[in-house]
């Protein structure tokens, strides 16, 4: 009843307002359970009398107490959407503005219950996919279980046709799941995404090339030998080192320091100019440029022939060919000429001074014509040199007689340039100028030897005994006394002095000796004291004596008379005279033919005499000095090339060639062989001589005319 | 052997004859040792004539095993070359020819 009370309290006022006093039931029944029905409300109304009083209608006494004013107050409730637990203002910083901002409108959503389901809508994407991917698995099943799916085929056309379905597709599905493997409920897409792939870019740079050099070699069968052959070389090399090393002193070790010290020093330019190929190498790159400077005359030397020959028969010339100068010369004379024997080009010129009073060093040069313009070796001597000769085998000796009286040998291939033997004052020197020497042929012993011949009035023998000059007076050259002056005091041999001599090429032991006062001497290597003959053949000094290449008897003699002279060695008389003009310097024969000589004067004349062509008159005279007042004071001619070359006392030495009248050979009748060799030589020397000679026997004074000439032409 | 001097005279010659515009000397490896033309042109020829210089070593070895080359001379219009191959060194020359 309690309830009831609760329900006439409200009730106390019905008549103002059914719904005020519905309002005021949450003030009024605080403290009570609130069983509050609508039901009971009108049902239990109570008329208003029961209100007045407080307590009437079981209030609690821990009820709050309100007076009625109180109790009759509206109070508004209203019923919102708003999540009480949400926030009233939520405030957020805005990066944008920088500043903390009020957000307007606050999310309201209140979650109470939130749980995944694994159902899937039968019409969304995923549950069409699941339908067909479960019908066709029916199908496959269906095959294999017949009688169900009839029974479920029935079944479907019941009102339960949908559920049975279902039914089905999930047997079907129970039923075949075990059999295949299920899949994926959730749907399973291929997740690809794709980074965002930076630009590459290309970055070069360039560099200076390297520069770049190639090196390649080739290889053939000789370098490979070269190469072995090296090796081998080293090899005996090392070999002999080390066999050399076992004997080394003290001394030696200490020599080789300095050695070794010396070679760090030297650099690459200092190296290659000691080194013996460098200077060889020198040598033929100047000759090479030599070649081409001298271009013309080299061809000349070879090809020219005069053309203007074959329109004077009677006459020839000489063409200038080289000049050979050296500075060092200058002031020199040409003393002496002479062709080595065993090269063809090389020669060699002695200088010295004729003059007496000026009397200084003198020297003699080697030349080749390959290199006109250096000389290939120089040798420096104290004294003038006055004459030369080189050993007809070995062709690097060269014996001279010196101004001074002294002889030497020289050996030009010696770096050294002192010569090998030197005659001293003990040793048997002359005591005047040595005019000239001569290489002999070497004696019993084969010791070298040669002869000299000096003012001294003395022909000296000298052999080279170990290592040691030995002399041998051979002859002394006695004047003849003249009869007066034998009455008082002891007779007193005074010698001649001879100025040249020549021997016999046929017959060794046989030499002839010009003296100063004109005379001619036969002598024999045999007899020393007695001359086999003796010939007046001049007024004045006799420069040269020259046998004939050929013919053993003749001889041709020139002297400072001006005249040059042809003998027969078995008469007194000359042959020939010819007078030059000026004091004749040196008479010369051809190598190439027993008629043709050469002679030059004191006026820078070169003659050249052919027998053959014209016995009078020279076939060629010609001025080749340069400069006036030149004398030329030698001559001589070359073995194989038809080359003059003639020194004068200015140092200088011209070289000539001779043009082809010069060197003529007898014209040949048509038929006849050409005849060749020294016996033609000969035989056409005889012919002159016989021809001259016929006038001669008539007044000749030898006997045995007949038996000489025939003498002569046998031999 | 001859000496240092004697050597060196003959260089002086060659340079002072006549026609010659300059004189070089290379080793085996090609680098001038000696010169009388400048630094560019030196170089020039050194590297030239020496590869030249072992072609035509070749040439001549080839044909006949115990040849050595011995000299090379190139002519052209203006001027000649002659080279002279040493075993270590190579000597080359440039001459205006008197012929020319």
């Amino acid at each position: 009843m309690p309830a009831k009370v609760g329900a006439d309290k409200k009730q106390a006022h019905p008549v103002v307002g059914g719904a005020a006093a519905q309002r005021r039931l949450s003030q009024s029944h605080r403290g009570s359970t609130g069983d509050f029905r609508d039901d009971d409300q009108e049902l239990g109304n109570m008329p208003a009398t029961y209100m007045g009083e407080h307590n009437l209608f079981g209030r609690q006494d821990d009820q709050l107490k309100l007076t009625d004013t109180e109790l009759n107050e509206e109070h508004t409730r209203i019923l919102t959407a708003r999540n009480p637990e949400a926030a009233e203002n939520i405030v957020r910083f805005s990066h944008k503005e920088r500043m903390f901002k009020l957000i307007p409108h606050v999310d309201q959503l209140a979650v109470h219950f939130q749980l995944d389901s694994n159902l899937v809508h039968k019409d969304s994407e995923d549950g069409k996919r699941q339908l067909v991917h479960d019908t066709e698995d029916q199908r496959i099943q269906e095959t294999e279980v017949t009688t169900t799916a009839v029974d479920q085929d029935g079944e479907v056309k019941t009102k339960e046709g949908e559920e049975d379905d279902e039914e089905k597709a999930k047997k079907t599905t129970a039923s075949t799941g075990k059999a295949k493997k299920l899949t994926n409920q959730f749907n399973f897409s291929e997740r690809a995404s794709q980074t965002y792939n930076n630009p590459s870019r290309d970055r070069e740079t360039f560099v200076e090339q390297t520069p770049r050099a190639t090196i390649s070699d080739n290889v053939s069968q000789w370098s490979i030998c070269d190469a072995y052959n090296e090796d081998f070389e080293q090899q005996q090399k090392a070999k002999e080192k080390e066999q050399k090393k076992v004997s080394v002193k003290k001394e030696d070790e200490r020599k080789k320091k300095f050695v070794v010290a010396d070679q760090h020093t030297v650099d690459d330019m200092t190296k290659f100019t000691r080194s013996k190929a460098a200077s060889i190498s020198l040598k033929i790159l100047e000759r090479m440029i030599n070649q081409n400077t001298f271009d013309d005359i080299a061809q000349d030397f070879k090809y020219w022939e005069d053309a203007a020959d074959e329109y004077r028969e009677q006459e020839g010339s000489l063409l200038p060919l080289w000049l050979f100068q050296y500075s060092m010369v200058k002031k020199l004379a040409c003393t002496n000429l002479t062709w080595n024997t065993h090269y063809n080009d090389l020669f060699a010129v002695a200088f010295g001074s004729y003059d007496f009073l000026k009397q200084s060093r003198g020297m003699f040069v080697i030349y080749s014509l390959k290199n006109p313009s250096f000389p290939e070796n120089i040798f420096q001597t104290e004294s003038g040199v006055m004459s030369l000769d080189f050993h007809p085998h070995y062709a690097n000796l060269l014996c001279c007689g010196f101004y001074d009286g002294s002889v030497a040998v020289y050996n030009i291939a010696d770096e050294n340039k002192q010569p090998k033997y030197h005659s001293t004052s003990r040793n048997g020197k002359h005591t005047d100028p040595v005019w000239q020497v001569c290489w002999q042929k070497d004696d019993l012993d084969n010791n070298l030897n040669f002869y000299s011949v000096s003012s001294d009035g003395r022909v000296v023998c000298w052999t080279i005994v170990k290592n040691d000059l030995m002399y041998t007076d051979v002859v002394q050259l006695k004047l003849e006394k003249p009869a007066s002056q034998s009455e008082e005091g002891i007779p007193l041999a005074s010698l001649g002095c001879g100025t040249c001599f020549d021997f016999n090429k046929q017959q060794d032991y046989l030499f002839i000796v010009g003296t100063e006062e004109g005379k001619i001497h036969k002598c024999s290597k045999s007899y020393n004291n007695q001359f086999l003959d003796t010939f007046d053949a001049h007024h004045m000094a006799v420069y040269a004596v020259r046998w004939n290449k050929f013919h053993s008897k003749i001889f041709a003699s020139c002297s400072a008379d001006w005249t040059v002279k042809i003998w027969d060695i078995n008469f007194k008389d000359p042959l020939f005279v010819y007078d030059l003009g000026s004091p004749v310097g040196d008479v010369v024969w051809a190598p190439y033919s027993s008629t043709v000589f050469a002679a030059c004067t004191a006026d820078g004349k070169v003659y050249v005499f052919d027998l053959n062509v014209n016995k009078y008159e020279p076939v060629c005279e010609q001025i080749v000095v340069q400069k006036k007042r030149t004398k030329l004071t030698h001559i001589t001619l070359n073995q194989r090339y038809p080359i003059l070359l003639a020194g004068d006392d200015r140092g200088n030495v011209i070289s000539l060639k001779l043009s082809p009248n010069l060197r003529k050979k007898p014209k040949v009748k048509k038929g006849q062989e050409v005849a060749e060799g020294p016996e033609a030589e000969i035989a056409k020397l005889e012919k002159i001589l016989s021809l001259i000679r016929d006038p001669d026997d008539i007044k000749s004074k030898s006997l045995g005319q007949q038996g000489t000439t025939t003498s002569i032409t046998t031999n | 052997m001859a000496s240092q001097n004697e050597v060196d005279d003959m260089i002086k010659r060659i340079q002072a004859a006549k026609g010659v515009q300059g004189l070089i000397i290379i080793d085996s490896e090609g680098i001038p040792i000696r010169t009388s033309m400048d630094n560019e042109t030196t170089l020039h020829y050194a590297a030239l004539i020496s590869q030249l210089t072992v072609h035509a070593k070749r040439v001549v070895r080839e044909l006949d095993p115990s040849q050595e080359l011995e000299q090379l001379r190139l002519r052209s219009y203006k001027h000649e070359i002659i080279v002279a191959p040493e075993s270590k060194y190579i000597m080359i020359v440039v001459q205006v020819p008197e012929a020319l």
